[in-house]
């Protein structure tokens, strides 16, 4: 695949129509828990109810072991996966103290000081990726 | 004729209409963030608009993937507040100018901005927090004190429309809204941002140097605002920073000139920074 002017900027996945593309069926199904009833019903039988949404297996698994980051690198969009999050009771900023590998309180912690400096974050060789 | 007599700038964090609703705003961490909007409520109350035309996102709640405007028009009656998975907020159904509305959609597309016509839609809290910051509580069996017009943004899935598309939408609408016959009193609100990252690895960035230099820009320099390129909200304010484009419609709106009356920036109200302008067109 060609190289995209937004793959240099550190710790982020851009959902872009390739993403949109791929995640479509995972992203059905997490926005699916936006309603009551079926949260009751995913809540009841989360394989059953998966089952009606054809996403790779590796989606499903993700999806049933809550890797929130492999969520979004296999086309999850975070105003989906957040869904999901939601369901189980994890609100936006929590689930950002998962994802950063931070944790929910030192994520927080973060946040009261001012958030994460952009000096640093620029790029991906300032993480020692490429 | 109806005119557009003032801009807002305004972030629209969920977080902020779960703290109202839930009546927890005098606490420290939320203080600071309310202290900003009591003079813009003040404002509100003088200025006492007709109508609010309203530019903000969906966070994939009347939209889900399977169908993704850039631009849609708010022309139904009114638009009911979504449950976006915690329950609808505890606010009235907003009620909509509806034949503002019509002649708006189609002044647009003949002026060549072909926007999605929405005739029944949910709205969630990008377009229920500003008006709740704006005017303060308002009981769910109350009404909000002005019509609603909303124009609802594809930000979620790039590539955002550009800002100089944005610019430039925000002065047709402004042609539009002032070739309506009825002596009206509009204000237009750009919702969203400022800098945030609510995904991956990256979460929780913030920059407020280059989130208080878009606010000066607002006032002074719309023209290079709208030059600023997907590329750089997206390295420099987090991959959500990019819903600062909705705030350019406004501005296209306005007059080059304005007065800038209030402005307020706070870090953080969850993972974003909340910032706010009341731009006044100059006579
Ligand atoms: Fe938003």
């Amino acid at each position: 695949m060609t190289e995209k002017e937004y793959d240099k900027i550190p710790g982020t996945i851009v959902f872009d129509a390739d993403k949109s593309r791929e995640g479509y069926h995972l992203n059905q199904f997490c926005i699916s828990l936006r309603l009551q009833e079926n949260r009751d019903a995913f809540n009841k039988n989360e394989e059953a109810y998966l089952d009606a949404y054809p996403m790779s297996k590796e989606q499903r698994e993700a999806v049933l072991k809550r890797e929130w980051n492999l969520l979004l690198e296999l086309g999850g969009n975070i105003y989906y996966t957040s869904k999901l999050a939601a369901n189980d009771g994890i609100n936006f900023q929590n689930l950002a103290g998962r994802m950063t590998g931070m944790g929910v309180d030192s994520y927080r912690e973060m946040m009261l000081k001012g958030g994460r400096s952009i000096e640093g974050n620029r790029d991906k060789s300032e993480w020692g990726e490429d | 004729m109806a005119k557009i007599i003032a801009g807002v700038g305004c972030s629209h964090v969920p977080a902020i209409g779960v703290a109202m609703d839930t009546g927890i705003t005098h606490e420290e961490y939320w203080k600071p963030v309310f202290e900003g909007f009591k003079k813009s409520r003040e404002w509100m109350k003088k200025q006492n608009p007709d109508v609010i035309f309203l530019v903000y996102n969906d966070h994939c709640t009347a939209f889900d993937a399977r169908c993704i405007p850039t631009f849609a028009l708010g022309c139904g009656v009114e638009f009911q507040p979504a449950d976006e998975g915690w329950g609808p907020r505890p606010v009235p159904p907003v009620k909509n100018h509806q034949k503002m509305a019509s002649h708006i959609a189609q002044s647009l597309v003949l002026n060549e901005f072909d926007i999605t016509i929405m005739n029944e839609m949910e709205v969630d809290h990008g377009l229920t927090v500003p008006l709740s910051v704006m005017f303060g509580d308002i009981k769910q069996n109350d009404e909000w004190p002005s019509l609603v017009i909303p124009l609802c943004v594809n930000v979620v899935q790039y590539p955002a429309p550009t800002g100089n598309r944005c610019y430039n939408l925000g002065k047709a609408i402004r042609r539009a809204i002032e070739s309506y016959e009825e002596d009206l009193n509009v204000i237009i609100f750009g919702t969203g941002g400022m800098s945030h990252q609510l995904q991956y690895k990256r979460a929780g960035l913030i920059n407020s140097d280059w989130d208080k230099r878009f606010l000066d820009l607002m006032t002074e320099d719309p023209v290079g605002a709208s030059q600023i390129t997907h590329l750089e909200y997206l390295r420099e304010t987090g991959s959500e920073g990019i819903e600062m484009v909705m705030w350019l419609i406004m501005r296209g709106a306005l007059n080059e000139n304005v007065t800038e009356v209030h402005r307020h920036y706070h870090v953080p109200a969850s993972n974003t920074a909340v910032g706010h302008i009341i731009l006044e067109n100059n006579a």
